[in-house]
């Protein structure tokens, strides 16, 4: 674990606290101007923080510490998730520490502190909330897996580093049919996972066909302003991971010369995939709640798919 | 004197202690006499099996105890890992026990007082045995025992004799299957200890009959699906210290007996064995946990986890096995250590939560979900308990359940060059069957955590709550502990891990190393438990300080109504139950659950398009139970009555019977010879 490493991993950790909001308020402004409205500009989400922030939290009767400890906790497992997932560098201290099914698990962490504050506010929403997020998390968690199979069975590792150096040195297994369905099958869990259409509608204010929004409705003040930036964080990272899985080329390894260059291909790329996620949007409908296991089950299959084919294509 | 033998033997001494106290005490020092013998005998397990694991051997035949077969008992590393973990589980169980007895809880009368010490010996004793006639005794003495404790309250509640019979129904069966297949192999091999069974030589399908039979036997000790019927309603209705005892070191013995046999004696087999075991396997944790993802009753819920989780440990077994069998040794190593590492995580968390549900119960008389609510203000140190566990039993990162999986996961993802096409088509499906048991698992323990704990309260017996004594406290403490230790370094098990492992795969390899990151033999990924709590506790601290101070001037918390989308506030009535937050998980899975729904509409007397009232009623039955035991036992009642009508007292239908019988047999002998 030298300096320099640090010094990448701790860029790279900036980079998503900073970047999120700007990602989020940038996808809001693209869907804004393909749905003819003028547009808040890509800051909008950090002026909210700013305003947020300097609103006092309120503890509503009748909660209690799981209340009060989720935003920060969420918060706390985002900023590990952004030191551990390689987006700018691929020599994080904490790569040893968390391989891909931890990602997975403390992404899951977070979403459950989150439903367990909804579920102590003892709201209807609340209970409502947490339920359908938890009946999806379940749901996605066999798409995630066995994509992750697919990916890790010939590197020998699950390890992102490891992942990520085997593609940059075998550019070609990219365009090999396993890594495209398990390309399309991740595509399908971080939309889930991030409540993004069809799924779930983030801009949404129709109580009853909330997911995410239902959970935090009881929040306010600072402790509204962690949780909205956690989830901008979730949103950042998991495109950010996307990308480091099918399109590394740009990470850099320990050295900082490469850091710059590691930068622009990351905001090139979040950016990308960001302002396409919100075209796709503004073209589909949610669905219905009963009709997601069927999405989910569809992606599903694209993940068995991937393996199979990694076996006997290989 | 050797460590095995002297611990072994003060844990017999206590056993007898423990009973002469049972029956000679009076009633107010009892539980405590009786509790405290049965902590020790705990403890001595506990010593036994470290000793063990270090590496201590110890034997000894006792021809006179028993007629014919004398008693072999022998302790090796793999014995001496579920030794460990049985007396860890009795220790903390039965000093929780001394508490929970006060009070008119649980088991205070003589009997069932007498009995806990011998079932705790016994089930000390039964990974010790050496040859199938001393295993078969000490398993039949662990199971009558256990019914005993099981049926503690049974006038307490009519539910509880139901699942007395259940109980002692299925595990004779079970026993008479393990009885038959082990007769069948020590009359092949020519004797009955362990030695002689090791070296027989037996073709493959008597192996394969014999096996097949054992593991019928232990899986229903174990609550394989389809064999599981008996375990929610026992594991529910037994006192809960005991439960805690069943669900977290009985169940363990089905795994210990199947690879004994399996592995250890018959020396690995054919891979159709394994493939049946991890099919088993992988039905058991989907089935448990979607039962227990909609389970609306606290101690039903774990128990279908139990089962969960022994389907896990199963599918470990029967992957470790596939890779023995397609030459694979370090990934069988390594697969089987994962199945241990999850019997020991198992036991942790899930004797954590049935104290803490017990704790519940004992609280506020009931064990519905969708009554409680609101215990956090009232039983804070239980919550607390109880979330440890729950974090352990969601497998997720921080809790010590996440690492047995991780394990296991490891173990299936890097198999695909092990096996050819079997292993290509298994291993997916198992990573998705254990990925799917490992979501709906977050999804049950959100559930029994938010609904059970938190919110406010549903029913006035959750409102008058209390905290429980100190002494209940303190053994969910020690447990919490383990709990703990076993999450943040489980490397520190690895040594014991490779030695038991080597135990059944006869391969000595070093499967788990590492110090502060966990590493693995034969496979690149690491993983740090310890360094990842570490990180999120700093980072978590570290924003809400962050936040505290940034903004110290303009904020201070203020305490406001609740506000739910300007309806609010809401009554307690208006939250979500457990039932209404499983219920799309339900909807979802409506094909494999099937449950009932029941709506009654009662007109008014003067219009019958005026209603008066609506009931509605919905319930999840047990689907296996309903399509697999009704049949069988409709078509043991048909035969019951047959008895009066065949032998109706009549002495000239006797006569006759008789007369006919003989006549055919000579018939028979006459054509035949």
């Amino acid at each position: 674990m030298n300096r320099t490493a640090l010094i990448a991993t701790a860029a790279q950790v900036v980079v998503v606290v900073v970047g999120a909001p700007l990602l989020v308020g940038l996808m809001r402004q693209v869907r804004a101007r393909l749905e003819g409205r003028a547009g808040s500009g890509i800051g909008q989400p950090w002026r909210d923080l700013r305003k947020l922030l300097r609103r006092a939290p309120a503890t509503p009767t009748g909660t209690g510490w799981a209340f009060r400890l989720a935003p920060p906790l969420l918060l706390g497992t985002s900023l590990v998730l952004a030191a551990a997932v390689p987006l700018l560098t691929t020599a994080s201290p904490l790569d040893h520490a968390a391989d891909l099914f931890a990602v997975v698990g403390l992404l899951a962490l977070g979403t459950v502190t989150l439903a367990l504050a909804a579920l102590d506010t003892g709201t209807a929403f609340g209970g409502m909330g947490a339920s359908r997020e938890m009946t999806i998390l379940a749901l996605v968690e066999p798409t995630i897996l066995v994509a992750v199979f697919a990916l890790s069975a010939r590197v020998g590792s699950t390890n992102l580093a490891e992942i990520v150096a085997t593609t940059l040195h075998d550019p070609l297994r990219v365009a090999s049919p396993a890594s495209l369905l398990a390309a399309a099958a991740l595509v399908i869990v971080v939309i889930a996972e991030t409540g993004r259409l069809p799924v779930d509608n983030p801009a949404t204010h129709l109580e009853l066909t909330m997911i995410h929004e239902a959970m935090v409705l009881e929040y306010a003040g600072t402790d509204l302003a962690l949780i909205e930036w956690a989830s901008s964080m979730r949103l950042t990272i998991l495109l950010g991971l996307l990308t480091s899985l099918f399109l590394p080329w740009g990470i850099a390894d320990a050295s900082l010369a490469a850091l710059p260059l590691a930068l622009a291909a990351l905001v090139a790329k979040a950016a990308v995939l960001g302002i396409g996620l919100a075209t796709v949007e503004v073209f589909i409908a949610k669905l219905r709640l009963f009709r997601v296991p069927e999405l989910l089950a569809g992606s599903f299959v694209l993940a068995v798919l991937a393996v199979a084919s990694s076996f006997f294509l290989a | 004197m050797n460590v095995i033998a002297s611990a072994l033997a003060a844990g017999c001494v206590l056993a007898a202690v423990g009973v002469v106290a049972a029956i000679c005490a009076p009633a107010r020092a009892r539980a405590g006499l009786v509790g405290t013998a049965t902590a020790g005998i705990g403890v001595a397990g506990l010593v036994t099996g470290v000793a063990a694991l270090s590496g201590q051997v110890w034997q000894a035949r006792l021809p006179g105890l028993l007629p014919l077969a004398g008693v072999q008992i022998a302790l090796d590393p793999l014995g001496g890992w579920f030794v460990a973990v049985t007396g860890g589980v009795l220790a903390a169980a039965a000093l929780y026990g001394i508490g929970y007895a006060g009070g008119g809880h649980g088991p205070s009368g003589r009997g069932v007082q007498a009995a806990l010490p011998v079932f705790a010996v016994a089930l000390l004793l039964v990974p010790a045995a050496a040859s199938a006639s001393t295993l078969l005794v000490l398993w039949e003495l662990m199971a009558l025992t256990s019914l005993l404790l099981v049926l503690a309250e049974h006038r307490a509640r009519p539910a509880v004799a139901e699942a007395g019979w259940w109980y002692g129904a299925l595990t004779h069966v079970g026993f008479v299957a393990i009885l038959l297949g082990l007769v069948l192999y020590a009359a092949h091999a020519g004797g009955d200890s362990f030695a002689e069974l090791r070296a027989a030589d037996l073709s493959p399908a008597l192996q394969g009959v014999v096996f097949v039979l054992v593991l019928g036997g232990f899986g229903s000790k174990a609550g394989l699906v389809p064999l599981h019927v008996w375990l929610p309603r026992a594991h529910a209705e037994a006192p809960s210290p005991v439960s805690a005892m069943l669900s977290a070191a009985m169940v363990n013995l089905g795994v210990y007996g199947v690879i004994r046999v399996g592995f250890d004696l018959l020396g690995g087999g054919a891979r159709w064995w394994w493939m049946l075991v991890l099919a088993l396997g992988a039905v058991s944790a989907l089935y448990g946990i979607l039962q227990a993802a909609v389970a609306a009753d606290l101690k039903r819920l774990l128990a279908y986890s139990t089962v969960e989780n022994m389907g896990l440990v199963f599918l470990g077994l029967g992957a470790a096995g596939i890779f023995q069998t397609s030459g694979a040794p370090t990934l069988a190593a390594l697969a089987l250590a994962a199945a241990l590492l999850h019997v020991i995580n198992h036991a942790g968390f899930k004797a954590l939560l049935f104290t803490a549900a017990g704790s519940v119960l004992r609280a506020t008389g009931t064990r519905d979900l969708d009554a409680l609510g609101g215990l956090r203000s009232r039983m804070p140190a239980t919550t607390v308990l109880f979330a440890a566990g729950a974090l352990g039993a969601a497998a997720l990162p921080l809790g010590n359940g996440f690492v047995s999986e991780w394990l296991l996961l490891q173990s299936l993802v890097h198999a695909v060059p092990a096996g050819g096409v079997v292993t290509a088509v298994a291993m997916p499906l198992a990573v998705a069957v254990v990925a799917l048991t490992a979501g709906l698992a977050v999804a049950t323990f959100v559930k029994a955590l938010g609904v059970g704990f938190f919110a406010r309260p549903r029913s006035d017996p959750a409102q008058t709550a209390t905290e429980s004594p100190l002494v209940m406290l303190a053994a969910m403490g020690l447990l919490a502990a383990g709990c703990i230790g076993l999450a943040l370094a489980p490397a520190a098990l690895g040594p014991a891990l490779s030695r038991a492992a080597a135990t059944a795969t006869r391969a000595p390899v070093d499967v788990v190393g590492g110090g502060v990151s966990l590493r693995l033999a034969g496979i690149a990924s690491t993983l740090s438990p310890l360094l990842i709590t570490v990180a999120v506790v700093v980072a978590a601290a570290g924003t809400a300080a962050l936040v505290q101070l940034a903004t110290r001037r303009v904020t201070r918390r203020r305490a406001v109504a609740l506000w739910d989308c300007g309806a609010g506030p809401p009554t307690a009535r208006m939250q979500y139950t457990a039932t209404s937050f499983a219920e799309p998980l339900q909807r979802v899975f409506d094909d494999v659950l099937a449950p009932e729904t029941d709506v009654d509409v009662t007109p008014h007397a003067e219009s019958a398009y005026l209603v008066a009232r609506v009931a509605y009623q919905t319930r999840v039955p047990d689907r296996v139970e309903h399509a697999l035991y009704a049949p069988v036992i409709a078509a043991a009642r048909r035969l019951g009555r047959l008895g009066p009508v065949v032998a109706n007292g009549s002495v000239h239908r006797y006569l006759a019977y008789g007369f006919f019988g003989v006549t055919g047999l000579l018939l028979v002998l006459a054509v035949t010879r």
